[in-house]
């Protein structure tokens, strides 16, 4: 579980200075994007690192939505007769929507990539211009669009929020004030990833990137 | 004050059960919760009801028997604090309580409001002590331990095994419990020897058990009667990594 | 003779050794017969109650290679009732080179228990103390320890030295924990059979062996008839019997009571003691006492108002002057610091003219308001900081602001089953350990010596002489046919089939409540002859009522707490009565034991040595008002001299 999920954070890291990148003009972010296809050559043929890279993150969901299908399932065994009266669990929001937020991720991941990767679903949908691509996604006009990648990066915020935090425990942080600082430090790294992807979306909105 | 109950009465392991309300009346502020329900009880018996079961013995919060959970807290409303300990005072005349039994699939009920705990002498028995067969041990003073250690595996070792925890895990995981006894015994020099064994053999018994997996849920250390920490589950996860490596 | 007893044989210790005190338990086990290590296996030792004493000998014995059954109500081991002890455990380690020793806790012990106790077992308990803490220390007991690492001790109940070892205020419960896992290990180990929720309910003798148990199933309410080799009982003490006591609500004499029954003499069931430091009642809903540490009156100050009229008023405004610090007053060499029994009937005594203070005028109070001028309110809650705030959570109010309020309850029971110098009960067989036998603190238990005496009893000593009872064995097996074994169980049957068809009009909780309060009234902290005559007459009829009016709803065949606690009540009515006629056959006070007739002048206990220095073991008479036989064992003082206790 850890290990998937950081990979996965590692990952969302990457992605975001590469969205910011969008700040800079449509030449540095079609360059940008045009880039990542071209990783490792001339070792590698054309996107073969792409490809590397989409297959370790596929094999990183895969085993953290297995992982978590598991303990879910262990939970449900491990407590058979629900409670009558259950108030609102003590512990973060955070913490407990891990299950629901997580499935909320993945639904828009996979819109996501059939917005912007296979551009399906993309108003512009050219391959190769992907600042227009962006672009044209999120204008104001597709309001719907936008609000839908607002919730989404939210939910990933409080997914991280605790996911970040656990992840740190389970591979052992064992003190007090550690426990402060993993807190802390949880809620500022997702905070940031929120921020930067948030700030995409929102300068189209606002037009500093049309 | 007068107050109405709803209580799990469930006749055995084998038969459903339901909640059922009771009216209690008159109760002084200063009784425990355990005293209303002994209050109730006489009443039901005259009655020709069949008393409400539950578990309890020592009544002053260190036998860890008492087990219920109090409108959906495990032992109540009161911070740190067993059932036995709570008081009426903490409710309100008019007041309508719900009350129910752990409920993990590793604790069955045994009939209403009681619950059969051997999965945590499972757990123990697989590992949570540290083998010294009586004869000459070394003299006390032998093994000096450092005050720090010592204050916190005294800490970990208050643990009653009440297993509040479990009934408060979202998850249903003993994890708080398992983590208090590893960071008890691994602090000490005495425990050492057996210290990669027994976090390996402990979540071993833990997960035949039946109880669910930790993911860092944090309500387990909210309803500890002890107080146990949360951060100690980090160091069973640091030891259990370390044990992994060490056996290979 | 009287109306109440009649008196037998004396009997004597055999199996204590004699010569030099030093050297007795040395040649004690020199002289125990040992049993083949192979051969162990095949012998089977019932062990009754998992406590201080019932785990550790458990553990050990399974250690040893003996197969072992081990029985308790509760739903696991470890929550036996010594886990409320908080205190700590004495040893002679002398760590704090104050001038401690073997021989001064042995002193202390035999006088603090007001010479009627053994020097022999005293000498022994003295000796294995330092064991018990090494021990304890390899299984990993988290005991409070000083900045360079090592075990802190401090001093308690009055001792002049600091032998006490404590963990906070957890002591008992980390010293059973330690004991537990150890049993746990065992029982994963295949080498205890654990049985819990399982209660004793009848003792099998076949041919004058102690050879098994009635117990009852109290999930299923399965009767099983359990054979052995030998039995042990580790069932913990009686202090139930008054209702109201800081003892778990389960605590019950029926181990013992049943095995008094068949045969095994009683000793001292009169010794009871009262602890000074307890929560006061609040209702009439209180079903148990809480015991505040004794350590609390190293610091606090017990006062009662000069003046009855002034009882009602808060305690802030009763001034300085209309103050009555009695117990500094009374005894000014010790102040607060004197013995519980003192400071118990001091206690009782100022309620009594009419002082005391809180709900039924039942308590008194112990002021912290110097001390916290005095130390700073910092360090009363470093030190006192988790007993204060229980006191607040029980009672709703806060001590740093209001005195406590105290009042003494029952505690502790040195009586219980006589056994010889090998534990040994009258019935071959039947060995008893910890505060179910009679045997280490004579009229009078020191503070942090009951744990003591349970680790003592089941890790050290028993091993050795029932290895010794053992070594002839294994005997002849027992069929579960056998005459006797059927009869026990018929026995056990027809109890629970008599309690279920009562089919009353009162509770068993409420002639439990009666009954303690006749012996709170009259075998208390202060006993008369009158009292004592009375509290018989009342008890007898009390229990006429029981059997004809007692209500246990449910059936048998599942779990009943209330036909749990029926046995259990009755069981103690008959003890009660032995209690009462052992008081008013002891017609002088001593320790735990009171007569108003038998004081000094000045109201101190006065004790007689020349026609009580003896342990009085009662052996059971059958009937309704039989009379128990009296059989006096002699005690004698080689090394410690009677002398009067004085604390002026
Ligand atoms: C509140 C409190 C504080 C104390 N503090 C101190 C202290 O600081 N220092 C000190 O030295 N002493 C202290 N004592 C005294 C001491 O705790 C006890 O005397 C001692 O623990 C008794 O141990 P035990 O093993 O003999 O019996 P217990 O611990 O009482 O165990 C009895 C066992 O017998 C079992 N049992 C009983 N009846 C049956 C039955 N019929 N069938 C099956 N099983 C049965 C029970 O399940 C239990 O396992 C304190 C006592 C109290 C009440
Ligand atoms: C269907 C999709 C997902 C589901 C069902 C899901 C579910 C969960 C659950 C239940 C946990 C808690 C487990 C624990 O705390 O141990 C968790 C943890 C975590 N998740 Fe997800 N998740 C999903 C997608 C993601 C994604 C896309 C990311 C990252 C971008 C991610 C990152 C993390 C991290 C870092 C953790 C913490 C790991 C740990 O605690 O050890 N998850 N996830
Ligand atoms: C508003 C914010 C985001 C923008 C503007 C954005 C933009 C893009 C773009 C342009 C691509 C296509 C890259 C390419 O194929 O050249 C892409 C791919 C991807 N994005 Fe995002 N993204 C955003 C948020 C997210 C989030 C929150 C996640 C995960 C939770 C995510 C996960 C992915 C994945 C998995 C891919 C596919 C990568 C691949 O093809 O290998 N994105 N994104
Ligand atoms: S960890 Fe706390 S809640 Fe869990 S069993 Fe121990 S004392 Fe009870
Ligand atoms: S609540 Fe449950 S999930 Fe873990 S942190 Fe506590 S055991
Ligand atoms: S009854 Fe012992 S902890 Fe509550």
């Amino acid at each position: 579980m850890a290990g998937t999920g950081i990979l996965l954070v590692l990952f969302l890291f990457a992605h975001m200075i590469g969205n910011l990148k969008i700040f800079f003009g449509e030449e540095t972010f079609d360059h940008y994007a045009h880039w990542l296809r071209t990783i490792g050559t001339p070792l590698l043929p054309d996107e073969w690192y792409l490809w590397i890279q989409r297959g370790g993150l596929t094999l990183a969901v895969v085993g953290h939505i297995y992982a978590a299908t598991v303990l879910a399932i262990r939970a449900r065994k491990a407590r058979p007769v629900k409670y009558a009266h259950r108030p609102k669990v003590q512990g973060s929001y955070a913490a407990r929507t891990m299950r629901w937020g997580g499935v909320i991720v993945l639904l828009f991941v996979i819109y996501h990539i059939l917005d912007l990767t296979t551009l399906t679903l993309n108003p512009n949908g050219v391959h190769g211009e992907a600042y227009r691509n962006v672009a044209e996604d999120f204008a104001p006009g597709r309001w719907y669009v936008t609000l839908f990648y607002v919730v989404s990066i939210v939910a990933v915020g409080f997914h991280l929020r605790h996911g970040i935090w656990s992840a740190v425990r389970t591979l052992g942080q064992q003190t007090q004030r550690g426990e402060r600082i993993a807190r802390l430090s949880a809620l500022a790294l997702s905070l940031v990833l929120v921020v930067g992807y948030l700030s995409v979306p929102f300068a189209v909105t606002i037009g500093l990137v049309d | 004050m007068d107050i109405k109950v709803r209580v799990w009465r469930q006749p055995s392991a084998d038969e459903a059960g339901k909640m059922v309300t009771y009216g209690v009346k008159d109760i002084s502020p200063d009784a425990s919760f355990l005293e209303m329900l002994d209050v109730l009880n006489e009443s039901l018996i005259l009655e020709g009801d069949d008393p409400i079961a539950f578990d309890h013995d020592c009544r002053e919060g260190i036998c860890g028997a008492c087990s219920m959970v109090i409108d959906g807290v495990a032992h109540g409303p009161e911070k740190a604090t067993t059932t036995c300990q709570l008081h009426m005072r903490h409710f309100s005349d008019g007041d309508v309580i719900d009350v129910e039994p752990w409920r993990a699939a590793a604790f069955p009920v045994i009939k209403d409001l009681v619950v059969d705990r051997t999965a945590f002498d499972k757990i123990i028995q697989a590992g949570g002590y540290i083998t010294a067969p009586t004869g000459t041990a070394p003299d006390a003073h032998a093994t000096p331990v450092p005050k720090k250690d010592a204050d916190l595996a005294f800490e970990a070792a208050t643990c009653i095994g009440c297993g509040a925890c479990v009934a408060a895990c979202p998850n249903g995981s003993s994890m708080l419990f398992t983590a208090a006894k590893v960071a008890h015994l691994g602090l000490m020099p005495q425990g050492q020897p057996e210290r990669d064994t027994r976090v390996i053999d402990m979540l071993q018994a833990q997960d035949d058990a039946g109880f669910g997996g930790c993911t860092n849920m944090g309500e387990c250390s909210q309803v500890c009667p002890k107080g146990i920490p949360l951060h100690l589950i980090g160091r069973l996860n640091s030891d259990y990594r370390k044990a992994l490596r060490n056996s290979n | 003779m009287s109306d109440f007893w009649t008196e037998g044989d004396p009997i004597a210790d055999t199996a204590a050794p004699d010569g030099p005190i030093e050297t007795r338990w040395e040649r004690r086990q020199f002289s125990a017969k040992l049993v083949n290590p192979a051969n162990r296996r095949k012998l089977t030792v019932i062990v009754v109650g998992t406590g201080l004493a019932g785990g550790s000998a458990a553990a050990t014995l399974a250690e040893a290679g003996y197969h072992v059954k081990s029985y308790c109500y509760q739903d696991s081991p470890r929550r036996a009732h010594s886990i409320a002890a908080q205190g700590g455990i004495n040893a002679a380690k002398n760590y704090r080179n104050d001038g401690d020793s073997i021989y001064r806790l042995f002193y202390d012990t035999v006088k603090g228990g007001d010479f009627r106790a053994r020097e022999s077992n005293v000498y022994r308990l003295a000796s294995v103390s330092l064991n018990i803490i090494d021990q304890c220390v390899a299984q990993g007991v988290p005991f409070a320890r000083e900045y360079g690492g090592l075990l802190d001790n401090r001093s308690f109940g009055g001792t002049q030295v600091s032998r006490t070892f404590y963990a906070r205020g957890q002591t008992g419960q980390q010293l059973l924990l330690g004991a537990y896992q150890a049993m746990e290990r065992q029982i994963g180990l295949g080498n205890i059979e654990m049985n819990a929720r399982h209660e004793m309910l009848e003792l099998i003798i076949v041919e004058g062996k102690a050879r098994g148990i009635v117990v009852r199933d109290m999930v299923t309410g399965e009767i099983t008839t359990e054979m052995a080799d030998a039995v042990v009982l580790a069932s913990g003490g009686y202090g139930n019997v008054f209702f109201l006591s800081t003892n778990a609500k389960g605590c019950n004499v029926t181990a013992s009571w049943r095995a008094h029954r068949k045969g095994a003499l009683f000793a001292n069931p009169c010794y009871t003691q009262i602890h000074p430091t307890c929560i006061p009642e609040s209702g009439t809903h209180q079903s148990k006492l809480t015991l505040m540490s004794e350590s609390l009156r190293n610091d606090g100050r017990v006062w009662v108002p000069k003046r009855a009229e002034d009882c009602q008023k808060p305690a802030g405004d009763i001034a300085e002057e209309d103050r009555d610090y009695y117990l500094e007053r009374i005894y000014p060499s010790f102040g607060n610091l004197v013995p519980r029994d003192i400071a118990s009937r001091a206690a009782k005594n100022v309620c009594d003219e009419g002082r005391g203070v809180g709900p039924g005028g039942l308590g008194v109070y112990l002021d912290f308001a110097d001390a916290i001028k005095r130390l700073g309110r910092k360090a009363v809650e470093a030190k006192y900081g988790n007993l204060f705030e229980m006191y607040a959570r029980i009672t709703g109010e806060d001590p740093y602001e209001t005195p406590m309020r105290i009042y003494p309850a029952v505690h502790y029971t040195m009586g219980g089953l006589w056994v010889d110098y090998d534990l040994q009960s009258t019935i071959p067989g039947l060995f008893v350990v910890g505060e179910a036998n009679f045997s280490d603190h004579g009229a009078n238990r020191l503070g942090a010596s009951a744990l003591m005496q349970g680790l003592g009893d089941g890790y050290f000593v028993l091993p050795t002489t029932l290895g010794n009872y053992l070594a002839a064995g294994p005997f002849e097996k027992v069929s579960q046919d056998h005459e006797e074994v059927k009869a026990a169980r018929k026995q056990v049957e027809d109890r629970i089939a008599k309690f279920l068809s009562i089919d009353g009009d009162r509770t068993v909780d409420s002639f439990h409540r009666e009954l303690g309060h006749i012996m709170w009234e009259y075998c208390g902290m202060e006993r008369t002859e009158e009292g004592l005559t009375k509290a018989i007459g009342l008890i007898r009829s009390l229990r006429e009522e029981f059997w004809t009016r007692v209500k246990v709803p449910g059936t048998g065949e599942q779990l009943n707490q209330n036909l749990e606690k029926a046995g259990r009540v009755a069981d103690f009515f008959e003890l009660a009565e032995l209690m009462c006629i052992d008081a008013l056959h002891r017609r002088e006070s001593c320790g735990g034991h009171f007569r108003a007739e038998s004081q000094t002048p000045d109201g101190e206990a006065l004790r007689h040595d020349d026609q009580f220095s003896y342990v009085a073991a009662w052996e059971y008479a059958a009937g309704d008002a039989g009379k128990p036989t009296l059989h006096k064992e002699q005690l004698e003082f080689e090394y410690v001299h009677p002398s009067t206790r004085s604390y002026k």
